[in-house]
């Protein structure tokens, strides 16, 4: 295998490199007929990312003759030969990629100014072809939007959250950061962004549906659309089965498969009957807004008593409010406030509290394993991913 | 209990936002006090915590284009509520370019105050974020711990050298010591020194000048008239404190002064037009 990467080219490798880095530790290498495969996979499997270069990209692509190559190797020491990517375009000419079958090493040799040479011999492991099974095609939402848009919108939320939610009507997305406990909720600060379907450049929606996914490694596919420019597509079906994020080109293609989060009967009954019940709020909420469907009736009054705390005067507050204004604020709720009380209308309606609550910690148990536990998580894994037998690999 | 509040101008939400990221850098929690002219970052701890205290205000009208609130009832036109100023700095922070941001009042899963922006977007409709942030609504029986601190009794009042320069100093001395002891004169002196079993260092600013105080503190009259003028006034304060409040420091003050009664309390000051930080640490022994 020999191949010849040159000029900006050398950059969105480098890229794309860094962004399968955000998936997992290990990059899988795979020449093939129709281009240059790298992927990565997390060690959960709930995510998957592969990147395919055409060999129109390289100035010059050939592949072992005869046999197929595949192997595996740590990312770090991948994104070591392009560690600086501000001087990677200033300086890099070309990069050449070579199997020296001799030494079993992979070398990354980067001409750059000045006749300097640098040269990596990265040792690799042999492996099995890591694809993960996904229908992209099939898929009941597309959207596409340029990279901006995601990167606008992904900023709102901080680094340091984990899962965000996707809900989709035939003209909006709405973007919301996931709180797992709910009771946690009175601690957390919610985010909702609402994008118009026309700042999309395709807005598709046959299912109104709401997808709960990884963030991180939607953060690491903009590293890679933002650089190159590319307009990010997204499909996706129901909660629990994968989300697809791509960007193409006419010489590359990349596509991040990501597990979501599965909806509990339950929930889903409530969801569905408030698409159906509910419409989304309307477009103008945010102009005409009138300061009566904000109120907070709420009593602090100078009347002691351990009643007067937290809790109790919520509910109280809860009370008046309906009783007071319930058509204004039915007007302004949003779709996630529809959610949250029909679940708590269950959950009076069924008796007593823990068992949505148990249920619910047990139902995010099963969907988001450990990766310990994750042998015995068929479900997911199946979804989303395939054959990656490292351990036959090293029997062989 | 109603509010809102609505800014348009760039430079209003800017200058807004700073003032808040200031006050997260000072405190995880604090309350906001809100009256029909003013907002109150207010806080008050307990001895046991540390006994520091903070007290920042800010005039509404000079921040908010609408601004609209009913109190709890007409006599008593406020609302206090706790809240995480860090979560209300990230959620401002994130709508630096916004065409118009609210805040607002507003009841949810919990009541919050709601942060909508308006984001300009290329396309016909405005994109909306919300951040809801979650507060606690503090009932009227405990207003009373959320007053306007007098100020205190001082023996000495001093303008600050550049907060940059005493911040290198204090960030370097925090590595020696944990406690530092800063001393002033009437004669625009001041020091900050450390002292442990191993080393002693002092840096010395001279000329700083002495704000003129009315005659209603004690400068003007009282007990500090008759202070001999190169007397020094101390107080040993626990360095990360006085660290955060140099560290935080966003707004660029038109004034800053610190007050000291000696031994007891360090009180400092910033004054920026509009906005006035105040800033209490307990001396220890």
């Amino acid at each position: 295998m020999h191949c010849v990467v040159t000029g900006g080219n050398v950059k969105v490798l480098a890229k794309a490199v860094h962004s399968l880095s955000r998936i997992g530790d290990e990059l899988y290498v795979e020449p093939q007929e129709d281009g240059l495969a790298l992927r990565s996979v997390n060690s959960s499997r709930s995510a998957y990312a592969c990147f395919l270069f055409a060999p129109l990209f390289f100035s010059r692509y050939s592949i072992p003759n005869g046999h197929t190559f595949r192997c595996k190797m740590a990312i770090k020491s991948v994104q070591a030969v392009f560690r600086s990517l501000a001087t990677l375009e200033k300086t890099v000419e070309k990069c050449h990629i070579e199997l020296d079958e001799q030494k079993d090493r992979l070398t990354f040799t980067l001409h750059c100014k000045h006749g300097l040479l640098k040269t990596h011999n990265l040792s690799f492991q042999d492996s099995e072809s890591l694809q993960a099974v996904f229908d992209k095609d099939s898929c009941a939402n597309v959207f596409r939007a340029q990279p901006r848009l995601l990167v606008d919108t992904v900023v709102h939320f901080p680094a340091s959250l984990e899962e965000v939610t996707v809900s989709v009507s035939d003209e909006r997305m709405w973007v919301r950061n996931h709180v797992e406990e709910e009771a946690e909720q009175s601690k957390v600060m919610l985010t909702e962004l609402c994008l118009a379907s026309d700042e999309f450049d395709h807005f598709a929606v046959k299912a109104h549906s709401s997808i709960t996914f990884c963030l991180k490694e939607l953060r690491g596919l903009l590293v890679f659309a933002e650089s190159t420019g590319l307009p990010v597509s997204m499909y996706f079906d129901e909660p629990g089965s994968p989300v697809v994020l791509s960007v193409t080109d006419s010489v590359l293609e990349g596509n991040f498969v990501l597990a979501t989060l599965s909806e509990d009967p339950n929930l889903r009954k409530n969801n569905s009957k408030g698409a159906h019940t509910q419409p989304p709020p309307p477009p103008d909420d945010f102009m005409n807004d009138d300061i009566d469907s904000y109120l907070i009736a709420m009593d602090t009054s100078i009347a002691p008593g351990p009643s007067a705390t937290g809790p109790s005067t919520a509910s109280l507050a809860d009370s008046t409010c309906s009783k007071q204004s319930a058509a204004a604020t039915l007007r302004t709720k949003t779709h996630r406030e529809e959610e949250e009380e029909n679940t708590e209308e269950d959950e009076t309606d069924d008796s007593e509290r823990p068992p949505n609550k148990k249920f619910r910690s047990l139902f995010f148990g099963s969907v988001l394993p450990l990766s310990s536990q994750m042998s015995t998580q068929p479900v997911m894994c199946q979804e989303v991913l395939a054959s990656d037998s490292e351990d036959e690999s090293q029997v062989e | 209990m109603k509010f809102r509040g609505k800014i348009v101008d760039v430079a209003c939400l800017n200058h807004f936002t700073r003032v808040v990221t200031t006050i997260s850098k000072l405190t995880k929690m604090c309350v906001l006090r809100l009256t029909p002219d003013n907002l109150f970052f207010v806080l008050s701890e307990k001895v046991a915590n540390g006994g520091v205290s903070m007290w920042c205000e800010l005039s509404q009208a000079n921040f908010f284009d609408e601004y609209q609130m009913e109190g709890v009832s007409p006599e008593d036109n406020e609302i206090c509520l706790e809240v995480t100023p860090e979560n209300l700095s990230r959620a401002l922070k994130t709508v630096q370019s916004a065409k118009s941001v609210k805040v607002k009042l507003t009841k949810k899963h919990c009541p919050c105050l709601t942060i909508a922006a308006e984001l300009p977007t290329l396309s016909s409709t405005s994109r909306v974020v919300t951040h809801d942030v979650p507060v606690d609504v503090i009932p009227r029986r405990l207003w009373h711990e959320f007053r306007e601190p007098s100020v205190p009794d001082f023996d000495v009042s001093i303008y600050l050298p550049p907060l940059k320069t005493m911040k290198n100093v204090v960030d370097r001395m925090k590595n020696l010591s944990n406690f530092l002891v800063i001393e002033a004169n009437l004669n625009g002196e001041m020091n900050l020194k450390i002292e442990t079993d191993l080393v002693s260092v002092t840096t010395h600013f001279k000329d700083l000048g002495n704000p003129p105080w009315g005659d209603d503190a004690s400068q003007g009259g009282g007990p500090s008239q008759s202070r001999d003028q190169d007397s020094m006034a101390e107080a040993r304060v626990d360095v990360r404190r006085l660290q955060q409040f140099l560290m935080g420091q966003q707004v660029n003050p038109s004034k800053a002064m610190c007050n000291i009664v000696h031994q007891r309390v360090l009180h400092l000051i910033l004054l920026h037009e509009d906005v006035s930080l105040q800033y209490f640490i307990p001396a220890v022994a």
